[in-house]
């Protein structure tokens, strides 16, 4: 039986690890080429939250995918750098042939200041990555997709955080909802290319973004060093789904439906992959 | 390779043609069994042919090809004790349920003058509380499994308004509230409930010859923007939809709830 994306071209960034190399496996597994983009390396400002990915880390997403008898193409690039990504995706393109999804993950995870406490710098630190990288993202992508002619499948990361709210976290926040923006304008622009554009929302994901005690003690603000138990616990609180939280593969599950053709007419939808968390 | 939905048993009203229809074969494709629930008799006020009990047999026969078991039942979604009555039977035929697709609904176009008493009861009867004992006769079944996939068709006139449709429009609006309240309380058992919002679907409900919404566009030309998609198509076919229930159904959406998924061309962006 074909693979559900096979023979297409994904575009992924943030690929090295977590929610990003999840969603190349899932795509080469259902028969994908992957072009790969990660900065794979520490961005400063990060290092007091979780530490960055690493070229360990993109060397390991691309054995994986090779492993699946697919091809990849992994560049070292920083979503915030226009001409670097672009560049990467050009290269990625020329190798394999077209490009057909695109997959915006790429994203970094700040919290635990008050809202006039937030610095200059992390605010940019954050809406640079996690907006600005998006759009970059977008921008480098869709010059191809439209010289194609061929449509194309966009699928933007935002949040639980882009529909709700979050006390003490308004950069990610921001961001995340400006992610949505996106989303709405593009699916607009791009539907009369057959150009399909959504978002996904995904609940708190088990992946070292918040699998770290920094993120343990913003949702256990008294607890010194909280333990993965006492985290579980508190996690769970949140969903409406009584579990702490989801797995990279079921936000790659989502990515790969919208991704697919059996989603052809699906355009300008945010999915929740949140276990309820927006209900509550 | 094991289908999507393989083992599992589903249950969908409206199942003798259209998109219930489809939903049965595509789930059947990947491996579910089916409890297929249609009136298969006179549909009130509709200005389309109404399903028929053939319909129904061939929903039977195009699944029984696919070497998937299907229960067809023969009853009213406004009917509560006769669809408990079905819903319970197909169970215990097919010894379980996991897959719920609320789909039976009905679509009378007239602009609000002509919108009678008779015509707003029959929608909200079949659309909603249609749902509505739908779910219930079927969420303790699903409390039994260990959890289940409950997928509610609500509409594109779900999320925004559409001109000439004030019942049915008020309905599929509902309908999103029957998916909020018991993805909310049904959670704990690790149900999910979850809505898709087609656009115009080619099936029998679009069959209104002459289509009543010429004249009324004709007279109120501002509102038909309203009904176009943004995508450059006219219509889905009911497999996108049905593809759409897959996944909800399948155990790869195995934490969405509470999602409102949109199949309708971008037809709500603007």
């Amino acid at each position: 039986m074909a693979g559900r994306v096979d023979g297409k071209v994904a575009f992924i960034t943030g690929a090295a690890r977590g929610q990003g190399r999840s969603h190349a496996l899932r795509l080469a597994q259902e028969g994908a080429d992957i072009i790969a983009v990660d900065i794979a390396g520490s961005i400063p400002g990060m290092d007091r939250f979780y530490p960055g990915a690493t070229q360990d880390d993109l060397d390991e997403t691309v054995a994986r995918v090779e492993a699946l008898d697919r091809r990849i193409v992994a560049i070292k690039a920083d979503v915030r750098d226009f001409t670097a990504l672009k560049d990467a995706l050009d290269s990625g393109v020329a190798e394999l042939g077209h490009l057909d999804v695109v997959s915006a993950n790429a994203g970094v995870f700040q919290f635990g200041d008050k809202t006039e406490d937030v610095s200059d710098e992390d605010w940019d630190t954050v809406n640079d990555i996690n907006a600005k990288g998006v759009w970059h993202t977008a921008k480098a992508a869709i010059p191809h997709l439209k010289q194609q002619g061929t449509g194309g499948s966009i699928v933007l990361t935002s949040s639980t955080a882009g529909i709700m709210g979050t006390p003490n976290v308004a950069a990610y926040t921001a961001s995340k909802h400006a992610v949505v923006g996106i989303m709405k304008t593009l699916a607009l622009e791009l539907a009369p290319f057959s150009i399909r554009v959504n978002s996904v929302h995904p609940t708190g994901v088990n992946t070292q973004m918040i699998r770290n005690e920094a993120t343990y003690r913003l949702f256990l603000p008294d607890t010194p060093h909280p333990t993965d138990e006492q985290a579980e616990e508190v996690f769970r609180t949140t969903n409406a789904l009584p579990i702490p939280w989801v797995e990279p593969v079921d936000i790659s599950n989502a990515v790969l439906f919208l991704a697919s053709d059996e989603a052809r007419y699906v355009t300008g939808l945010q999915l929740k992959v949140d276990a309820g968390y927006t209900l509550k | 390779m094991p289908g999507r939905v393989e083992g599992k048993v589903a249950l969908i009203t409206g199942a003798a043609r259209g998109q219930g229809r489809s939903h049965a074969l595509r789930l059947a494709q990947e491996g579910a069994d089916i409890i297929a629930i249609d009136i298969a008799g006179s549909l009130p006020g509709v200005q389309y042919p109404s399903p028929t009990p053939e319909d129904l047999a061939e929903t039977v026969r195009q699944v029984e090809a696919l070497d998937r078991r299907i229960v067809a039942k023969q009853a009213d979604v406004r009917d509560r004790a006769a669809l408990k009555a079905a819903v319970d039977e197909g169970v215990a035929e097919l010894g379980h349920l996991d897959i719920v697709s609320a789909n039976a609904g009905i679509c009378i176009i007239a602009d609000w003058r002509d919108t009678t008493e008779q015509i707003f009861d029959d929608t909200i009867a079949t659309n909603l509380k249609g749902v509505w004992n739908t779910i219930t006769a079927t969420a303790p079944h699903l409390i039994e499994a260990g959890g289940g996939s409950m997928i509610l068709t609500s509409s594109v006139a779900g999320i925004k308004g559409l001109p000439f449709l004030s019942a049915y429009v008020t309905a599929k609006h509902g309908v999103v509230g029957l998916m909020r309240a018991f993805a909310t309380e049904l959670a704990e058992h690790h149900i999910r409930v979850n809505t898709i919002h087609p656009t115009g679907v080619d099936t029998p409900m679009g069959q209104m010859d002459p289509n009543p919404f010429g004249p009324l566009l004709a007279a109120h030309p501002q509102l038909g923007g309203m009904l176009a998609n943004l995508y450059p198509i006219d219509v889905t076919q009911p497999v996108d939809q049905s593809n759409a229930v897959l996944f909800l159904a399948s155990d790869e959406a195995r934490f969405i709830t509470s999602t409102e998924l949109t199949v309708d061309a971008g037809a709500t962006q603007y």
